[in-house]
């Protein structure tokens, strides 16, 4: 009888139920078929809107290898994967550092923009009237404090008055762009406002040219993972983030950790400014971080705020992001497909945290496992 | 007269992820009776409620009200089977009239006329004797009405299963008496009423009948006439724990902590303590009782220097290390004078004078090492923030109410949440996590705290064991005052009763602390002296070994209801 009675309930077509743990085997699976799937469906996209796909649909398995192609063909692309994706580390380091804090630091595009000004500024200035290893230091120290300048500004308003700091940092970003802007017209009279690349402040070379720059990036993963973790400033940081409240309880000085590390933030964007400017592009232009700064804030919500995972993650964005370029470079289409490519990708990626913190039944779950459990007896 | 079902449930089983939080349950519900449901935190019984209101749906079983199998999909489903629910949390719009939210949802079709809810809601307040005005907006309500209008919502709506979940946790003792006064009522009148409680006294006083849930499982239900305290205590927790509180007598208490003429006034601008003096003595307990918000919990943040004060005094007697007298520098005459103006103790911190001893004795006995000399220091705690009173060296701890919002951190693991008093110590800028480990292991040890390991997130624990870590750290930080605000809030019985005996160790080795309480049976057992708040005011200090619920519960709320006769 109460098996009838049962059919009549019905249950919820789709029922959704909150993980308490996860295995990190299963959670990396999870990820890589999300990755996986991106993939299929960017290769269903680019069919769609590329037509030299649509005319030799065979061409389909090339699409794939050009995505690899991008970064690791020849070894002058491969150098240049490691660079970009050491860069790109540099500036998504500075940002979980205000992100542990549970400051939302949007404004690493315009702390590393200001500081490759800074660098360029002292190189523009001084470059050939001084010795070329003072040089490179003094544009060191003013890409660091043109970066520490940017962080410290929308910390102490924050710290101050309680603005927000994710308006704040924002339109830092703009205010650096424009200042750019400015100091071209004032360098570049003739108009173009196009600076070229200047002769003087370029990091020596070791080994590779771009190698000083994968390992500075290494170097400040590592130190940053220990800064984070080990030290009693990496701790005020994480009670602060976590809790306001329990850090007045225990005495924490929220402002001074706030502006502390909005310092360390900005400056480590200033580092990444500074191996822009004297590490690869001698220059200056209003495009000059091209959109990292905040490339960067996925790439630190992708590794969880751990520098380590950081440098997984950041190598896996790079690598979509030079494979799409390659793509529409082989292919011949407009620059906006890579954009489209590197969208689809990251949208399965940040959807699959969703199946990593929940699960998933359907309809007749609870029965079938019921029935599962009575056949085994 | 025959019974008659209201409500069954057969088998009703309900998983979280891994965790099992109602298995197989079955309950029956009388019309015209008062059923207690019983148990420990986390054992099912909200959830089970929650599942005849429509809130979780469940993942087996069924449920049948006057015989028929229905199924609860939406709260709104619970209502067209009559069964309304009165949630711990009100769910109330603040800046409606009591008789806007009752109508609030309900969807006649007809168009409706605020002045007939009005004498609608008037008439039922009438008829079960709540006192209500249904035009008085809720921000102007007292906790008490609230929940009155929440009630009285879903009598609107004609349910006639009430669910009440823990709706004593709020009232003082005269508004628990009025509304049980309602509930009998309403089951005169013929309804069902289901009401989730923790408090023993209570179950034996209102209803007819008690289910017992233990770890999800229905383990009995018993007449409540046919019952007591002991019985349901050892069903309830699946053994006999004695419920005793082991008061001693203070010993020798001294002053450790007075508070003179303090006055503070919030973010906005509004006066929450009013005067506020009392000295709280080393060696014993001194309760705390008022309704929630009448300034407790800004009465402590002050004295820990969470919150800057207006004016008034907060000063700390700290008694230092003993130094023994000794008669190299001073003659035996000189000594008993010094004794005469209270400059000694002996190893008990009592006063030493030398009254009708012999100078003989008196020299045996100082020469023994015994009399000491009295150099508390008095320290100002005012104007200090924590950092600055832990640098004084005043052992200061404080459980605050929010306990993983505030006094700890809930992604952190046992070990880091250890350090948050002491990572500082050490020149290095390195942390030093080898002693906070050893010290949450030991915690974890003596207090029995439930974890899988040191490692693991606090807020994983459940939160008797939150509590365990967040009093144990406070108590290891050897205080010499230790204030506690609502400690056992939402625990189980027995994490309740550790945590009343880890404050009694306190008081016993001479702490003074003060707990904040909302339970004033708890009060009157476990402390010495209650002080009594009431809108920011202190209104009484009393000696809790003669003081009775009532006197506590008419000072709790005395103010209050001049206010009411004057307008």
């Amino acid at each position: 009888m109460s098996k009838e009675k049962k059919s009549e309930v019905r249950e919820p077509l789709i029922h959704l139920s909150k993980r308490t743990t996860i295995s990190p085997l299963k959670a990396w699976t999870i990820r890589l078929i999300a990755i996986v799937l991106g993939l299929l469906v960017c290769g269903l996209a680019a069919f769609l809107l590329i037509e030299k796909l649509q005319q030799n649909p065979e061409r389909i398995g090339e699409f794939y290898q050009t995505f690899i192609r991008g970064s690791f063909s020849t070894s002058r692309k491969l150098w240049k994967y490691l660079k970009n994706t050491s860069v790109l580390l540099v500036i998504s380091l500075g940002l979980t550092v205000a992100f542990r804090m549970r400051f939302w630091n949007i404004g690493g595009e315009g702390q590393t923009l200001v500081s490759v000004l800074g660098a360029i500024a002292v190189d523009f200035y001084l470059g050939g009237r001084i010795p070329e290893w003072i040089l490179l230091i003094l544009m060191f120290f003013a890409a660091l404090l043109s970066g520490a300048l940017w962080g410290i500004i929308p910390a102490v308003f924050r710290a101050k008055w309680g603005t927000n700091e994710t308006l704040f940092t924002l339109m830092m970003n703009y205010v650096a762009t424009y200042l750019v802007s400015y100091f071209l017209v004032i360098w570049v009279p003739s108009g173009s406002s196009s600076l070229g690349k200047l002769k003087y402040g370029k990091l020596p070379t070791l080994y590779n040219e771009q190698l000083l720059i994968v390992l500075t990036a290494l170097f400040l993963t590592i130190a940053l993972y220990i800064y984070l973790n080990y030290t009693k400033h990496g701790y005020e940081i994480n009670v602060v983030g976590e809790s306001v409240r329990t850090a007045q309880y225990v005495g924490i000085s929220e402002r001074k950790v706030i502006i502390r590390t909005m310092i360390l933030s900005g400056a480590i964007c200033g580092l990444a400014g500074y191996l822009i400017a004297a590490g690869s592009d001698q220059t200056v232009t209003t495009n000059s971080v091209g959109g990292q700064g905040f490339t960067g804030i996925l790439v630190a919500w992708l590794g969880k705020f751990n520098p380590l995972a950081m440098i997984l993650t950041a190598g896996l964005i790079q690598v979509l992001n030079q494979g799409a370029g390659q793509i529409s470079q082989d292919f011949g289409v407009d620059n906006a497909l890579p954009n489209v490519i590197v969208g689809i990708v990251l949208f399965f990626i940040i959807g699959s945290e969703f199946f990593i913190n929940y699960e998933i039944h359907f309809r007749g779950h609870h029965s079938r496992a019921n029935a599962r459990k009575e056949a085994a007896k | 007269m025959e019974k008659q079902l209201a409500l069954q449930m057969r088998g009703i089983t309900k998983r979280f992820g891994s965790v099992l939080a109602n298995d197989h349950v079955d309950l029956d519900v009388y019309r015209g009776e008062i059923l207690a449901v019983l148990g420990e935190n986390g054992c099912g019984k909200t959830t089970l409620m929650n599942m005849i209101a429509g809130i979780y749906f469940p993942d087996e079983g069924q449920i049948l009200i006057d015989g028929k199998e229905v199924v609860i999909r939406s709260p709104k489903d619970a209502f067209i089977h009559k069964i309304g629910m009165i949630h711990q949390h009100f769910k109330l719009v603040d800046l409606f009239t009591a008789a806007e939210n009752v109508v609030l949802g309900t969807e006649s079709g007809e168009k409706y006329s605020l002045k007939a809810v009005n004498a609608q809601v008037a008439q039922i307040a009438e008829k079960y004797g709540f006192r209500l005005d249904p035009t008085k907006k809720i921000y102007d309500m007292s906790v008490s009405e609230k929940q009155t209008v929440e009630i009285i919502k879903v009598l609107y709506r004609g349910a006639d299963i009430l669910i009440l979940d823990e709706p004593t946790a709020v009232l003082t003792p005269q508004e628990i008496t009025r509304l049980f006064d309602v509930l009998r009522r309403m089951k005169e009148d013929g309804k069902s009423i289901i009401i989730i409680t923790h408090k023993l006294n209570e179950v034996m006083e209102v209803s007819d009948r008690v289910a017992i849930l233990r770890r999800g499982q229905h383990v009995a239900t018993v007449n409540t006439s046919e019952t007591d305290e002991t019985q349901l205590t050892t069903m309830m927790v699946g053994r006999r724990i004695s419920l005793n509180i082991e008061r001693t007598k203070p010993v020798n208490p001294k002053p450790r902590l007075i508070v003179e003429g303090l006055n503070l006034y919030n973010t906005e601008g509004v006066h929450v303590l009013k005067d506020i003096s009392f000295t709280a003595n080393g060696g014993e307990i001194l309760g705390i009782a008022g309704i929630a918000g009448s300034g407790q919990r800004e009465l402590l943040e002050s004295i820990s220097g969470l919150q800057p004060v207006e004016s008034g005094k907060i000063t700390f007697y700290n008694p230092k290390k003993d130094r023994p007298v000794s008669f190299f520098h001073k003659s035996i005459k000189q000594v008993r004078a010094l004794a005469e103006q209270g400059a000694f103790h002996d190893r008990n911190l009592n006063d030493v004078t030398f009254h009708g001893m012999s100078n003989k004795a008196v020299r045996k006995w100082v020469e023994n090492g015994d009399v000491l000399f009295r150099e508390d220091e008095i320290m100002n705690l005012r104007d200090k923030d924590p950092l600055e009173i832990r640098q004084l060296g005043v052992h200061l701890s404080f459980v605050p109410e929010d306990r993983l919002g505030m006094g700890l951190v809930g992604n952190m693991d046992i070990t880091d949440n250890m350090m948050l008093r002491n990572y500082r110590k050490g020149k290095a800028g390195f942390l030093n996590r080898k002693k906070p480990r050893a010290q949450a292991e030991e915690i974890i040890r003596d207090l029995e705290v439930a974890t899988p390991g040191v490692t693991t997130p606090v807020r994983r624990l459940s939160g008797g064991n939150v509590q365990k870590v967040l009093v144990g750290r406070e108590i290891a930080y050897t205080p010499k005052v230790l204030m506690a605000a609502y400690p056992v809030r939402g625990l189980d019985i027995n994490s309740s009763y550790t945590i009343y005996n880890l404050l009694n160790r306190q008081k016993e080795s001479g702490v003074a602390v003060i707990y904040v309480g909302e339970d004033l049976d708890v009060l009157l057992e476990l402390c010495d002296r209650i002080m009594v708040m009431n809108g920011g005011k202190v209104t009484g200090i009393m000696d809790a070994r003669t003081a009775t619920k009532e006197e506590i519960g008419l000072l709790m709320t005395k103010t209050e209801e001049r206010k009411e006769e004057d307008a």
